[in-house]
């Protein structure tokens, strides 16, 4: 598991398909209570190594397919990748 | 010790997967990195309210102008206003399905979320950047060698009193 591995000094859990860690689409309020909970443990983690899970489910199944083994390789290129191709004229 | 997941918790095994579904490609496992002690630990000397915060996220975030990020180890990173208008913010990243995040952002790196935070007096401020950086990173050489100097040089020069760190 991710996070365990990269053993953080206090960690908050969100257990959401991967891609979105700070939460669902344009839904601050959701966003807004998971930084919350996050910095929340600054003062409440009891020792080093904390992970706390956070309560939040997502509204429909989706772990297995996250869990199905497939080649999920994209092409790795050596030059930027922009999401538009206007934000490559754009480069300032 | 290396930390075990929270129990009881119904979790997706990332790593496990990305390991099981290279060896049946045929491949050897990548070694990824070992964290065995955790890392600083260090008590807060003020109340979050009085905090400045600093965001950190690996999720590929540029803004429109800058330079988009390659996926063959780029070790660069780049600083957002933290103001920055949402529709000024792209992803360029290769490893997860960036759907979400190109509707919203905050999803991977979340500023609207700060900003009501710093709003509501619920932190004390915001640095005026957050940092951003492409975290499908194979060389952990390079990571550490390149990328990281750079990131804690402009972490000491904005000189939060707190950083939080967003992963995809």
């Amino acid at each position: 598991m991710i996070t365990a591995s990269a053993n953080p000094p206090r960690a908050a859990f969100l257990n959401y398909p991967l891609g979105h860690t700070a939460g669902r689409p344009n839904d601050v309020d959701e966003q807004t209570d998971i930084v919350r909970s996050a910095l929340d443990l600054l003062h409440a983690s009891p020792a080093p190594g904390h992970i706390k899970p956070l309560g939040h489910e997502w509204p429909t199944p989706w772990r297995s397919k996250a869990r199905e083994l497939s080649d999920k390789r994209s092409k790795r290129y050596d030059t930027p990748q922009y999401q538009l191709e206007a934000d490559a004229t754009a480069v300032v | 010790m290396p930390l075990a997941p929270p129990d009881g918790i119904d979790v997706v095994d990332h790593i496990q997967q990305t390991r099981d579904s290279y060896a049946q490609l045929g491949y050897d496992s990548y070694r990824w990195a070992e964290e065995p002690e955790p890392s600083a630990f260090v008590r807060p000397t003020k109340p979050l309210a009085e905090s400045k915060v600093a965001l950190i996220g690996s999720g590929g975030v540029y803004q429109v102008g800058q330079v988009a990020f390659h996926h063959k180890d780029d070790t660069s990173y780049r600083r957002i206003p933290v103001d920055a208008p949402r529709n000024d913010l792209r992803t360029s990243h290769f490893a997860y399905d960036m759907t979400a995040a190109r509707q919203d952002p905050n999803v991977v790196f979340p500023l609207d979320a700060l900003r009501r935070l710093d709003d509501e007096g619920v932190i004390g401020s915001r640095t005026s950047h957050a940092l951003a950086f492409m975290g499908g990173i194979y060389s952990q050489r390079r990571l550490r060698e390149e990328l990281l100097p750079a990131i804690t040089a402009e972490i000491e020069a904005m000189e939060p009193d707190v950083i939080l760190l967003v992963p995809v």
